[in-house]
């Protein structure tokens, strides 16, 4: 028989809990919910934009009853819960009803808190905290006219923005003398006073309710200073306690909040408690993001699988009224051992703090421009040193390097019908509408429902950036590890690493390892773990061809139509009549509709048709022709300038270097694409500081660059380090080339992989530590070993993969 | 009576992947599994008819080559969020000869918006 289990609580994170459990362990428990409230589950988030009137109640549902029903849930919506008897294990309800249970699940959120003033029970006095509240509202609305609202935090101004666009004359009462104190610092609060005072609230600073005035319904409130105000509706908005009455009465041990420790386990072992009910070391929150993290590790150990902990969060925050950016995360407010790095330009309404501690981030204040919030939330939850990067840290993430196309827009100022990503025409209102209507939290839940940043990325901040000023927080998953698919918990270094310590040679073998979810993968991880194990151990590991994409598979890119394109090797960017003349000939034979000069200095022959691929390559071949990888994960093209050879700038022969170059390096497999140039002078004219790995030739030797990109986001090269000869060009490279291929996350670009390790570590690397550099170069040349032959050849000459070319079968 | 047509053996495909069967109806994509389960669909995405055949295969289903789709065997859905079908076609192993019906099966094709 299945166990049971109970739910008190049929809020954000409790419900939630009950849809992690069911996509780990579906028919594990009969499920029974407890709700005092008399609906399903509904965003409570979204309880701010219904009372400014942007959202309908439908509009934020979650879960309707519907969703209990498929699941098999036994729903007890508008019955408040009033005994737990722990010997009996039995719930029993206001109603009469009870339920036993095998395990329980307390999840009973807060309650606003009450200021204990004479005239607080009046008839217009109410708190802001859920359906009820937020209806009674809008009936006031519609009758009365003056709202006094207290509390100056992000509650309270939600509500006085949302009353004020219902048509209310609002005030805003605050005891402090700074607007939300607890997200902000001054010189923020001050442009968010004045931007809110700007659309017509008003705040009475430092003042201290004394009773609220009235017969039945209220009239009026007193401070303590003499001071009175009339008022029909007053809302109060100072804070939450955590709902602990229910665990106190059966004796389970609380604080502040009902203690739990990182399994979310309470003091009775049968009985889990999460959300905002609850203390974890120490902490109660008030924000879902933590709540969901909860949800997710309770859920586990309910599913019995019991192996992942929660061991509290790092939240930020940020202000649901429309057209307002700001964002707060951590300790911004720093103290003696902190420094802070400031921009203020009150004309345009931008204040950016950081506060940092030992060059790492510890702390930020946002104002007006908000797009590298998730950014430096990022950087301070993984404890990035940000010394390489210092000087342009305030100018935010599009400004490392040089900025492309990444968005800049701030995503308050965009109107509905602005596209947010290029790549698939997705709107900033698709967005918007996704997020409250399907109930997504996280960027993933995004990219999957709306395909929004789910091709070249570049949009990431600016969706991010939307989802924050829906939600009022930043809801990424899992802080600073990231697991390497869905199929995995562990991150791109565990798998390493084990693949490595275990010595591991096979696909199965890690999966089993490991404990892989699925047990053949998925398209993400497979072609990852390939990757691992053949830069790993080059020789041994034998390439799993079916865990490639289909265009390393192939050695040609598959085109929009299903046909291929080929591009041969043209050595540093060099050809000759001979090959020119094989191409041309084999355009002809084959009836090649394109023929084009590509972006990395090579001929590429578009629209091949599958089967027509080996001959193709067999005539390349014959003119001495070789594959040029421009479908692999592997070093593309060597671009370079005319140099020395011809130029009459020119210092060095960079032609010579870049043949050099390519002929060490062709052939080898890459975490991502590897690119490279060679200038003959510092004019640049191969714009070798776009490239994962760039010469420039100067008169006394070779700059290196590297870290370079020229796709979705340009980036700049930093400069390595400069030598003299070329055999230094040639080793350096390698082995900076090998230190990417052993540490570099699959499918993370040089530049990425950089800013996330630091300039400083690869110089120590490569260019501070001769043995290490020594060993590098050399781990590169043994792999290379293996790598550097011809796969057109192979498939040419020894038939490899000959059913890839053929059909099963024609006709029929 | 469908008319079972012999277009193989089981071994001509390697596991894990997908072979293609050239017909008047088009392209048919055949599908190996890990466990040496067969799968016969219409070589078309349903989103834009990206070349199912030429996907990862994992689990009982393939990912499109083109936008990363994933497409279930067994029915040719689209792995939600995304919606669509590939169409079926009825398949069977007899001592790893594999007989393909072109009797299209189950599910129609739906264009999308
Ligand atoms: C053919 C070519 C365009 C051309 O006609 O010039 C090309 C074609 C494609 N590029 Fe490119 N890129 C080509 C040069 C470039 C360059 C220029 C260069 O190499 O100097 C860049 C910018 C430089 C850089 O990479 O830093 C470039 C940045 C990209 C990017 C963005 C990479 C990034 O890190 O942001 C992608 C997307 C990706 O890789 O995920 C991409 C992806 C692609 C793909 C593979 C898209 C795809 O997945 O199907 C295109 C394949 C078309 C095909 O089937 O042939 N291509 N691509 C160029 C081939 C060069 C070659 O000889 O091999
Ligand atoms: C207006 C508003 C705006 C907010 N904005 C944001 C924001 O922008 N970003 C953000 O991250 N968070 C925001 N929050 C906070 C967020 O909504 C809460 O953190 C979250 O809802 C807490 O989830 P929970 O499950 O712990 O509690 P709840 O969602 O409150 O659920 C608890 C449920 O338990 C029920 N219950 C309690 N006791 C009993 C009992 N004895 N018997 C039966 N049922 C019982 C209650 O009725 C309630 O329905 C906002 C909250 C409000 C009110
Ligand atoms: S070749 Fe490159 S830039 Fe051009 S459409 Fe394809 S991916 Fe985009
Ligand atoms: S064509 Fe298959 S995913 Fe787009």
């Amino acid at each position: 028989m299945k166990e049971k289990l109970v739910l008190i609580g049929n809020g954000m994170a409790g419900v939630r809990t009950l849809e992690e459990l069911l996509k780990i362990a579906p028919d594990k428990y009969d499920i029974t919910v407890f709700g005092a409230e008399p609906f399903g589950n509904y965003n409570r988030i979204l309880l701010s934009p219904v009372l400014s009137g942007e959202k309908t109640l439908d509009d934020i549902m979650l879960n309707d009853l519907q969703w209990y029903q498929d699941n098999n849930i036994t729903l007890h919506a508008g019955k408040w819960v009033t005994d737990i008897n722990r010997a009996r294990r039995t719930v029993s309800a206001e109603d009469g009803t009870v339920e036993t249970y095998d395990r329980l699940l307390l999840s009973t959120g807060s309650s606003p808190f009450i200021i204990p003033v004479p005239g607080n029970h009046f008839e217009g006095v109410i708190s802001f905290r859920d359906i009820h509240d937020v209806n009674a509202m809008l009936e006031a609305s519609k009758t009365h006219k003056r709202a006094v609202v207290i509390g100056g935090g992000l509650l309270g101004l939600e509500a006085a923005n949302g009353l004020m666009l219902q048509g209310m004359d609002v005030t805003v009462v605050h005891l402090m003398d700074t607007l939300m104190e607890r997200q902000l610092d001054k010189p923020a609060a001050a442009l968010l006073k004045q931007a809110l005072e700007g659309r017509g609230l008003n705040f009475l600073m430092e003042a201290q309710t004394e009773a609220i005035l009235g017969k039945e319904r209220v009239s009026g409130i007193r401070f303590k200073d003499g001071l009175e105000i009339p008022a029909d509706l007053i809302v109060m908005a100072v804070g939450i306690r955590p709902n602990t009455a229910l665990a106190e009465k059966t004796g389970l041990y609380c604080e502040r909040g009902v203690v739990v420790n990182d399994t979310m386990q309470t003091y009775d072992p049968r009985i889990y408690a999460i959300g905002e009910c609850v203390q974890h070391r120490e902490i109660t929150y008030g924000l879902v993001a933590p709540l969901f993290e909860m949800a997710k590790v309770c859920a586990n150990h309910l599913a019995h699988l019991g192996y992942s902990r929660y061991e509290g969060s790092v939240i930020s925050t940020k202000l649901k009224v429309t057209g307002i950016d700001l964002f707060s995360a951590g300790d911004f407010h720093g103290d003696e051992t902190t420094e802070d790095v400031v921009v203020k330009d009150a004309a345009r309404g931008i204040y950016k703090k950081l506060v940092l501690k030992d060059n790492r981030i510890h702390g930020a204040v946002l104002y007006g421009d908000t797009i590298d919030g998730s950014w430096y939330f990022q950087l301070m939850r993984d404890g990035t040193n940000v010394s390489d990067f210092r000087d342009q840290l305030l100018f935010g993430q599009g400004h490392l390097g040089d900025s492309g196309h990444s968005g800049k827009n701030a995503a308050s100022a965009m109107t509905d019908d602005m596209e947010v990503c290029g790549c698939n025409g997705v709107c900033k209102g698709d967005v918007v509408n996704a997020i409250t209507q399907k109930g997504l939290f996280t960027l993933d839940d995004v990219r999957t429902h709306t395909k929004a940043s789910s091709s070249c990325g570049s949009c990431t901040g600016l969706v991010e950036q939307i989802l924050m000023s829906t939600l009022g927080n930043d809801y990424s998953e899992a802080p600073a590890k990231k697991p390497l698919c869905k199929c995995t918990d562990y991150s791109h270094e565990e798998v390493r690493r084990v693949i490595r310590e275990q010595h591991l040679i096979s696909i199965p073998d890690v999966m089993a390892y490991m404990e892989w979810g699925n047990a053949d993968g998925c398209h993400v991880c497979r072609p990852a773990l390939n990757y691992y194990l053949i830069s790993t151990w080059p020789g041994e590991v034998e390439d799993d061809y079916q865990s490639r994409f289909i265009n390393e598979r192939v050695h040609a890119n598959i085109q929009k139509d299903g046909t291929y394109s080929v591009i041969p090797r043209m050595w540093g960017g060099l050809t000759n009549p001979s090959e020119l003349r094989a191409i041309a000939d084999v355009a002809d034979k084959f009836a090649i509709p394109t023929v084009k000069v590509t972006g990395g200095q090579r001929i590429d022959l578009l629209g091949v048709k599958k089967e027509d691929l080996p001959g193709v390559w067999k005539d390349l071949n014959k003119a001495g022709m070789v594959s040029g990888h421009a479908y692999g994960k592997s070093l593309r093209t060597v671009k370079t300038c005319v140099g020395s050879e011809w130029c009459r700038f020119g210092t060095q022969a960079s032609m010579g270097m870049g043949i050099q170059l390519e002929k060490i390096t062709w052939g080898s497999w890459t975490p991502h694409k590897f690119k490279m140039a060679v200038s003959g002078c510092p004019r640049n004219c191969a714009e070798a500081t776009i490239k994962d790995f760039g010469v420039v030739a100067v008169d006394s030797g070779w700059e290196l660059h590297v870290g370079g990109n020229g796709g979705v986001k340009v980036r700049a090269t930093d400069l390595l380090c400069k030598v003299k000869t070329e055999q230094e060009v040639t080793e350096y490279c390698a082995a900076f080339l090998q230190l990417y291929r052993e540490e570099g996350h699959y499918l993370e670009r040089t530049a990425p992989w950089i800013e996330r390790v630091g300039l400083s570590y690869i110089k120590k690397q490569v260019v501070e530590d001769k043995n290490n550099r020594k060993a590098l170069h050399e781990r590169f040349l043994k792999s290379q070993q293996y790598a550097q032959q011809d796969p057109w050849a192979e498939r040419v000459d020894k038939g490899v993969d000959k059913h890839e070319f053929t059909p099963l079968k024609e006709g029929g | 009576m469908s008319n079972w047509l012999e277009i193989g053996n089981i071994e001509d495909i390697p596991k894990l992947g997908a072979r293609v069967v050239k017909t008047v109806e088009g392209d048919v994509a055949v599908f190996r599994t890990a466990n040496d389960e067969i799968f016969a669909l219409r070589d078309q995405c349903p989103h834009k008819k990206g070349p199912l055949s030429q996907g990862i295969v994992h689990g009982k289903r393939v990912t499109c080559p083109m936008h990363n789709w994933v497409i279930e065997l067994a029915d040719g859905q689209a792995v939600a969020p995304d919606e669509g079908c590939a169409g079926v076609y009825k398949i069977m192993l007899e001592e790893g000869r594999i007989l393909l019906s072109l009797k299209k099966n189950i599910t129609e094709m739906r264009e999308l918006p």
